[in-house]
């Protein structure tokens, strides 16, 4: 067994694929604490008083933007948000370029969300803030991942050995990645199952078990994971019709019956009732939609803290 | 290594401060324990049985984590960050007389990131301090209402605290730290 982490090895937080195990256990046991924090009449803290925060998103995103803003906030950080529709981008500024401009207002970390994969490594090496990534097209979103698995964690108390099965679009979502790297990482037992069409080349060997039977993923699962069907990029003719896909894949409430008394249903959001999962489930008492969203907010305090408040990297540089 | 109290010695004082907050306070009414994490919470739970024992009430007790009201977070260059851990106060504090309970006082800075923590849930009537060891150099004007043992020590000396709950032994000790010590 390595030694318990006291702190994040990097500047950054790219993905789930760069953490130890420890360095994962450490985010969600200081995100405990910071759960603690939302649940107070003031529900603020001062450690990073004068730290500056710059939440750079170039996807529309109100979930996740919110929630790292929420997370700022509660830790008294400053927190400017840069919408790309009003930025600079628009005139033609590439991303180094925007990089480079607000890195000489000296932030402290820089959040960004891109449509294309790597673009957050891009900016970790040309920037001296931490990077964390909130989402890289097709490739990682790593805060997610962790909220996914503090959501069963605070559940099960543990996640070493359970059965989790993943069910939809495993060819696009960066939710699946990271969830599959840390999840494997900590021992539990991953199912993914959807359309081959949806399926990424080289899926088995991610060391997760595949399937297209949503009944395989489902039997005795301690929680199941819907992906959302991200009709954006449904042109290509992945399957015939969304009815179809409900029919094949959809999380209805005689699925969940295989899956064990106690299990959870997830979900990343923005939900598509009636296409990856029916309104019985999730708005039934199996349902911690909600909880994940709350535990965001926790999450990315931890992250935030532990990068903000390292003072590591100049020893690292 | 020195010792400066052992486990009878902790005993009878803790059960004298426990006396002097009655003595104090004119009985346990509204009054509340919070122990600073680590060391504070145990003594805290101690000094609450000991209350107990002398006036047959349960008085309130609580733990609380500082570690994000710390002035010197981004200062440690080497070293491990501070474990962040959980702040549990199961009870109202607004109008109450809150009892703070630490191990050792020494710059002060601890207990005023504790004064800041605590004033974030609320507004207590007074706040009162106990510390097992104080051992003076004050960065901060600040003074223990309780006070187990007052300890002159030079800043090259390490004072440490062990209780039974974590450390398996109940003792306090002192020790000679060569080279620089901050």
């Amino acid at each position: 067994m390595t030694e318990s982490a006291t702190r994040l090895r990097g500047k950054d937080l790219l993905g789930i694929a760069d953490l130890t195990a420890s360095e994962i256990s450490l985010i969600l046991d200081t995100a405990e604490a910071m759960k603690e924090v939302s649940s107070r009449p003031i529900k603020k803290v001062p450690a990073l008083r004068g730290k500056t925060v710059i939440n750079l998103f170039y996807e529309p995103s109100t979930r996740t933007r919110t929630s790292f803003e929420v997370a700022e906030k509660r830790l008294s950080a400053d927190t400017l948000n840069i919408a790309i529709a009003t930025s600079s981008v628009v005139k033609g500024e590439t991303l180094i370029d925007t990089a480079l401009n607000l890195e000489a207002m000296n932030p402290d970390i820089i959040v960004m969300r891109h449509a294309s994969s790597g673009a957050c490594h891009l900016l970790s090496r040309t920037c001296k803030a931490g990077i964390v990534n909130a989402g890289d097209g097709m490739h990682e979103h790593p805060t997610q991942g962790l909220l996914d698995a503090f959501t069963i964690r605070e559940r099960k108390k543990r996640l070493h050995g359970l059965k989790i099965a993943i069910v939809g679009d495993l060819l696009h979502s960066r939710v699946f990645r990271s969830n599959v790297y840390l999840l494997t990482k900590m021992g539990a037992e991953v199912w993914a199952c959807g359309p081959p069409t949806l399926m990424p080349a080289g899926i088995d060997r991610l060391g997760v078990h595949v399937t297209t039977r949503v009944e395989e993923a489902a039997e005795g699962a301690d929680a199941i994971m819907m992906l959302r069907i991200q009709l954006e990029r449904m042109q290509g003719g992945y399957f015939p019709s969304l009815r179809e896909y409900f029919q094949v894949f959809g999380m209805t409430p005689e699925r969940v019956a295989l899956a064990k008394p106690d299990v959870i249903i997830m979900h990343p959001g923005p939900m598509n009732r009636g296409v990856e999962i029916a309104s019985e489930v999730a708005d039934g008492p199996a349902s911690v939609i909600l909880d994940q969203v709350a535990n965001g907010v926790a999450v990315r305090m931890a992250v935030l803290y532990l990068l903000a408040g390292g003072g590591n990297d100049e020893a690292a540089a | 290594m020195t010792v400066l109290m052992d486990s009878e010695r902790m005993g009878r004082t803790l059960t004298r401060i426990a006396h002097e907050i009655v003595e104090r306070n004119r009985g346990i009414d509204n009054i509340a324990l919070v122990g600073v994490r680590t060391r504070g919470v145990p003594i805290a739970r101690r000094l609450a049985s000991i209350l107990r024992a002398v006036t047959g009430h349960e008085v309130a007790t609580g733990a609380l984590d500082i570690t994000l009201y710390r002035d010197d977070l981004m200062k440690t260059a080497v070293g491990p960050q501070p474990i962040v851990r959980r702040t549990e106060i199961p009870f109202s504090i607004d109008g109450r007389h809150i009892v703070l309970v630490d191990d050792v006082l020494y710059t002060g800075r601890t207990i005023r990131a504790a004064l800041d923590a605590l004033i974030d849930f609320g507004r207590p009537s007074t706040i009162q301090l106990v510390v097992l060891v104080d051992r003076g150099h004050r960065e901060l004007p600040i003074k223990a209402d309780y006070v187990g043992k007052n300890v002159p020590t030079s800043h090259r000396e390490t004072i440490h605290v062990r209780l039974s709950e974590i450390d398996g032994q109940d003792e306090v000790l002192i020790e000679q730290v060569e080279g620089e010590q901050a």
